[in-house]
Formats: structure tokens, sequence, C-alpha cells
């Protein structure tokens, strides 16, 4: 009887404890809207096109046909945009060359200066306000800023360093060699901004008591910064390469407000625009284009995701 | 090592430990000032390329054109600004950045905090590859989905009150989905991390109460995260404010495209006017830097939340 009892006592409370974890029907319906809603959202407008652009990219639609009228062509586009297809290897070299400015130079001068306004200084609030603007001026506006510092006929540099006015131009932007660097400035001017912004909060974020061991016993500023910040900081450095990488491949708004991305801007997020709403219509080159785009990142995304989820689990 | 010699080190890292703030102190003023001279100089420069466009924008055409840019000048006003912002009907390009940007946000932070929630509050086998599947869509380059999203555009029909292209492609709501696809990712990310900080037994203890999923989520949890929604709002309203890129692919009719991306049509319509272009420039720049004067301190947090695992 008494045995009875407790084991009946010890079900119901194996039970209970198993129903305050299991949801009503009512929940279990609002968690599955909850997720299932935007899943579904992010699924449709993000990841099936991007497996469609890599379907597509073995294909010669002209995206005007039905999709009936799509033919698998294999590797025909991918041989085409490398051999025949003029602007790919110009535009598939002004990214790295994009990225190489960002991350030789945009990256780094962040950092810099994200260290010196670390230092204990006075008017620190002011000097961040004033670096932190270029991020929140939309890549579409530098690009006409860009305009104002590079035309050849009202634009400063000429200005400063020749005659428009009597006819001597310096013009950056209409030589083909050149432009690209010129708005490189531009792009490394924003990017420093952003990753000091990120740079700057991991700094103070930092245990002060490192940097602290470290003078006392007798580091150099420089020393203290390479071998003991900078490996601390590696959450952050990975942030920062992430970012340098996926803003290069990214970059669009600063040349295509320029000139569409012609004569020395050519950049690979052009062509595959140029592809769909411009002269050229020829969607499986611009998803071939898509593709390598999409290999590329695939390499910081990796990084990212890699790093951010190794010690999720238990937490 | 015996213990004179330690005894004698001891001393030795006390007397240098004493002279040193000394030193220090002497020695800083100088490298203080360098720096500030450093960092004036260097403010200067960086605020030079915008100090330069509202210089062309505050001088009237004429003056430049006789006297040159760079030249001091003889008048000092605030036409050209009237006239870009009259001649381009500005205010209507205004209007339909905050067409898409509130909706936009609103719907991004409603999604982002519901899959935080889930992810944050229960232990699921698919919360890793639910962060890592709106993650990984954040961090895409638009280029590579375009082609598909403007052909599926195309292709969808939307019910005309919805939408007056009657399809995906040139409306509002379009745009407003593509957004919300793109940046559910960063919020879910910075939110997750956010209600991971919040203690576990504030929704259990609602739970005993008897409190519902979602009376657990609307009057528990979200309120709670009014600071990180602040913090994203602004974040996101800049990004969305600023997006060129959606709006010039996927919205084809000039005058329903958002401020940013009616840009387009300006470099080409003042071709000859550089103090128009920076007038209307600096008008278009205004906003998104107005808000992060006022809310900087939400701007930053919201931006190093992403980076900084707390």
């Amino acid at each position: 009887m008494a045995g009875d009892i407790a084991t009946s006592a010890r079900v119901d409370g194996a039970r209970r404890r198993k129903r305050a974890v299991r949801l009503s029907t009512g929940d279990r319906i609002a968690m599955t809207v909850m997720v299932g809603v935007p899943v579904l959202l992010t699924g449709a407008l993000i990841w099936f096109p991007t497996i469609s652009s890599i379907g597509l990219s073995f294909t010669n639609w002209d995206g005007i046909g039905g999709l009936h009228t799509i033919q698998w062509t294999g590797t025909t586009n991918y041989r085409q945009i490398a051999t025949i297809y003029p602007p790919f290897w110009p535009a598939f070299r002004h990214n790295l060359f994009w990225l190489g400015a960002l991350a030789f130079v945009g990256t780094p001068l962040g950092m810099f200066l994200a260290y010196q306004l670390d230092k204990q200084i006075r008017g620190s609030r002011f000097y961040q306000s004033i670096f932190y603007i270029p991020v929140v001026i939309a890549p579409a506006i530098i690009g006409l800023i860009s305009e104002l510092i590079l035309s050849p006929q009202q634009g400063l540099i000429s200005s400063l360093f020749a005659d428009p006015r009597h006819g001597h131009v310096i013009d950056w932007l209409g030589d083909p060699s050149r432009s690209l660097w010129a708005v490189l400035v531009l792009a490394c001017w924003r990017h420093a901004s952003y990753v000091m912004i990120i740079y700057l909060a991991g700094l103070k974020a930092l245990d002060p008591t490192l940097r602290e061991a470290a003078a006392i016993d007798g580091a150099s500023g420089t020393r203290t910064y390479f071998r003991v910040v900078l490996p601390a900081l590696k959450p952050i450095n990975i942030v920062l390469v992430v970012i340098t990488v996926i803003e290069a491949l990214r970059a669009f708004d600063i040349v295509y407000i320029i000139n569409r991305g012609r004569n020395g801007l050519e950049l690979l997020s052009v062509l595959i625009t140029g592809n769909i709403i411009g002269e050229a219509s020829r969607i499986g080159y611009g998803s071939a284009i898509a593709v390598v785009l999409l290999t590329i990142s695939l390499v910081p995304i990796v990084i990212f995701v890699w790093n951010s989820f190794q010690e999720v689990p238990e937490s | 090592m015996t213990s004179a010699a330690v005894d004698t080190e001891a001393v030795a890292v006390e007397t240098r430990a004493a002279s040193r703030p000394r030193r220090r102190k002497r020695r800083a003023k100088p490298s203080r000032v360098a720096l500030h001279a450093f960092l004036i100089l260097t403010v200067l420069v960086w605020a030079s390329p915008i100090l330069w466009a509202i210089f062309t924008a505050m001088r009237p055409y004429s003056d430049t054109s006789e006297h040159g840019y760079v030249s001091w000048p003889r008048a000092f006003n605030f036409t050209n600004f009237t006239n870009a912002y009259t001649q381009s009907g500005m205010l209507h390009y205004f209007w339909n950045s905050i067409i898409v940007a509130v909706p936009a946000i609103f719907v991004i932070l409603l999604f982002s905090s519901a899959l935080a929630f889930v992810v944050s509050r229960y232990s699921y086998w698919f919360n890793v590859p639910l962060l890592i599947f709106f993650m990984a869509a954040n961090l895409l380059p638009q280029q590579v989905i375009i082609t598909p999203v403007y052909e599926m555009y195309l292709r969808i029909h939307l019910p005309t009150w919805l939408s007056s292209s009657g399809l995906a492609y040139d409306s509002f709501v379009g745009l407003i989905a593509i957004n919300v696809a793109f940046q559910t990712g960063f919020c879910t990310f910075v939110l997750s991390n956010y209600m991971k900080t919040l203690p576990k037994s504030l929704t259990e203890a609602a739970r005993v109460d008897g409190a519902s999923v979602t009376r657990q989520f609307f009057g528990v949890i979200m309120p709670l995260c009014k600071p990180a929604f602040a913090a994203l709002a602004v974040l996101e309203f800049t990004w969305i404010y600023n997006d060129f890129f959606w709006a010039v692919v996927l919205m084809s009719s000039g005058d329903k495209r958002p401020i940013t991306s009616s840009l387009t049509n300006l470099s080409g319509q003042y071709f000859t006017d550089n103090n128009l272009i920076a007038a209307a420039s600096v008008l278009v720049a205004l906003p998104t830097i107005l808000v992060f004067a006022l809310l900087q301190r939400q701007f930053i947090s919201g931006l190093t939340l992403g980076s900084t695992k707390e």
C-alpha cells in the first residue's frame, strides 16, 4: 500500500517534470510561427536565389522566355567568361586591388587610429565623432563626393594642382589606369572608420591588467601591442578580416554612381548587375560571375561562422 | 637563485616601480601634445571631403565658375541647398525612404527577436544551424543573389493595393521584404547574444505562473531588450536609408525610389553643376549624420554588440 503510493507519487512527479518541459499545443504553434516565418522569408529570398544562381550559371537562359526555355549548357559560361568575355579579368583584378587596398591600407589605418584613441586622452569623444562620420554616409554619396574632389573641370585636386579654367586639368576619373586608385582612397577612408569603431570597442573591452602586466615586465609600447594586445583581440581580428573581405566583394555603389562602373572601375558586382539591368543581358554570365563571388565570399563566411559558434552549444 | 639575489631583485623592482610614475608623468607631456597634434591633423584630413562638399555647396555657381573652386568665396549662401531641394522634389524621395525603412525595421526587429528568443531560451538541436542560416545570409554579397531575385520579383504577382505595379518588382513591399530577409541575420545574432545575458529564471518564473510562450516573449523578454532594440533600430535605419543597390535594381520607377538610390539620376542631371551636386549630397547625408550625432551611443553599441561577444 505504502509502496504503491510511493510509486504513484514518483510516476506522478516524473510526469509532472516532463510536462513542465513539454510545451502546450498553443506554445508549440507560437514557436513554429516565430521560427518558421523568418526562415521561410530568408530561405525564399536569400538561400533559394543563392542555389538558383549556381543552377543558372550552368544554363544559357536569357531571362525573357519562361522557365521551360532554360537549357543546360554545362560549364560553357565559366569557360566563356574566362576566355571571351573581355571585362571579366579586369573586374576580377579590380576586386583584388580593392581587397588589397582595404586590407593593407584601410584596415591597418583604422586599427592604428583606434589604438591612438584608446590612450586616455582628453577630447577622445570629439575625435571619435569626426572619425566615425564616413561610416554613416552612404557609399553612393561618397561616390558623389569623390566626383567633387576628382572631377577634371570642377574638382578639388584639379583646381589645386592644375588650372581647369585655362584648360589644364588633372583627370583621374577619366584615365582608366588611375581611376580605381583615386576611388580607392575614398573607399579606404570609409572602411578605416568602420574598422575604427569595431576595433576601439575591442580595445576598450580588453582587460587592462594584461597591459599593466606587460608594462611591469618592461615591455615597450610596440612590443606590448604586438605580443599582448593583438593576440588577445583575436575574436575582433577575425571580425575585421571578415568585414574587409566582404566589403571588398560587395563594393558597388561608389563606382556605379560615378560612371556605372566603366572606364577602369569595372568590378564583379557591376558585371553581374550589368547582365540584368544593363545593356548586356546574359543571365548565364551574370550567374557564373555570381558563383565566383559566392565562392570567394564563402571563405570569410566559414571563418566567421566557425569562430562564432564553436562555443555556443554549452552556453 | 639565492634568497639574497631574490631580495636585491625585489628591491630593484620596487625602486624601478617607485621611480617610474614620476618619470613617466614628466615625460608624458610632450608625447601627449604630439598625440593631440597628430589627431587634430588627422581629424582635419578626415573631415576634409565633407568640409569640401559643404564649402562647394555654399557657393553660388557663378562665383566658382569665375574664380575657380579653390578660391576665397565672394558670396556664401544656401541657394544651392534650396535649389537642390525644390528642383529634385527631394521631400518625396525622403518620404519613400521612410516608407521602406520604418516597416522594414519593425519587421526585422520582430523576426529577429522571435528567433533570438527561441534560440536563447530553449536548447534545440537546430539552434546553431538556425543562427548560421541567418548569419551567413547577412554576410553574402548582395550581387550573388540579385539575378534570381530580380527574375523572381518579375514573376511574383501581388494585388494592386499592395503594389501599384502588380508585381513584387518595382514595389515597396518587395524592397521591404528583401531588406528584411537580408538584415534579420545580423539582428538575430546581436539579440541572441543579448538575450543570453538575461537570466533564464525570468521566463521560468513566468512559465510557472502559467504564461504562454507568446506572453513570455512579449511580456517578459521584449521589454528587457529595449536598449538592444534602440541600438539596432538606429543601425538598421542607417543601413536601409543608405541602401543603394537593392533599390537601383528592384525599383524601376524613378519616383518610387528611396532617396539614396534616386541619386543615380542626379549625377547625370546636374552634370555641369558641381555646386548643386554638393548641396544635394550634403542634404541626403544629413539625416544619417543627425541620427548618428544624436544617438551615437546606440549606433556604436549596436555595431559592437555584433562583433564582441558578451
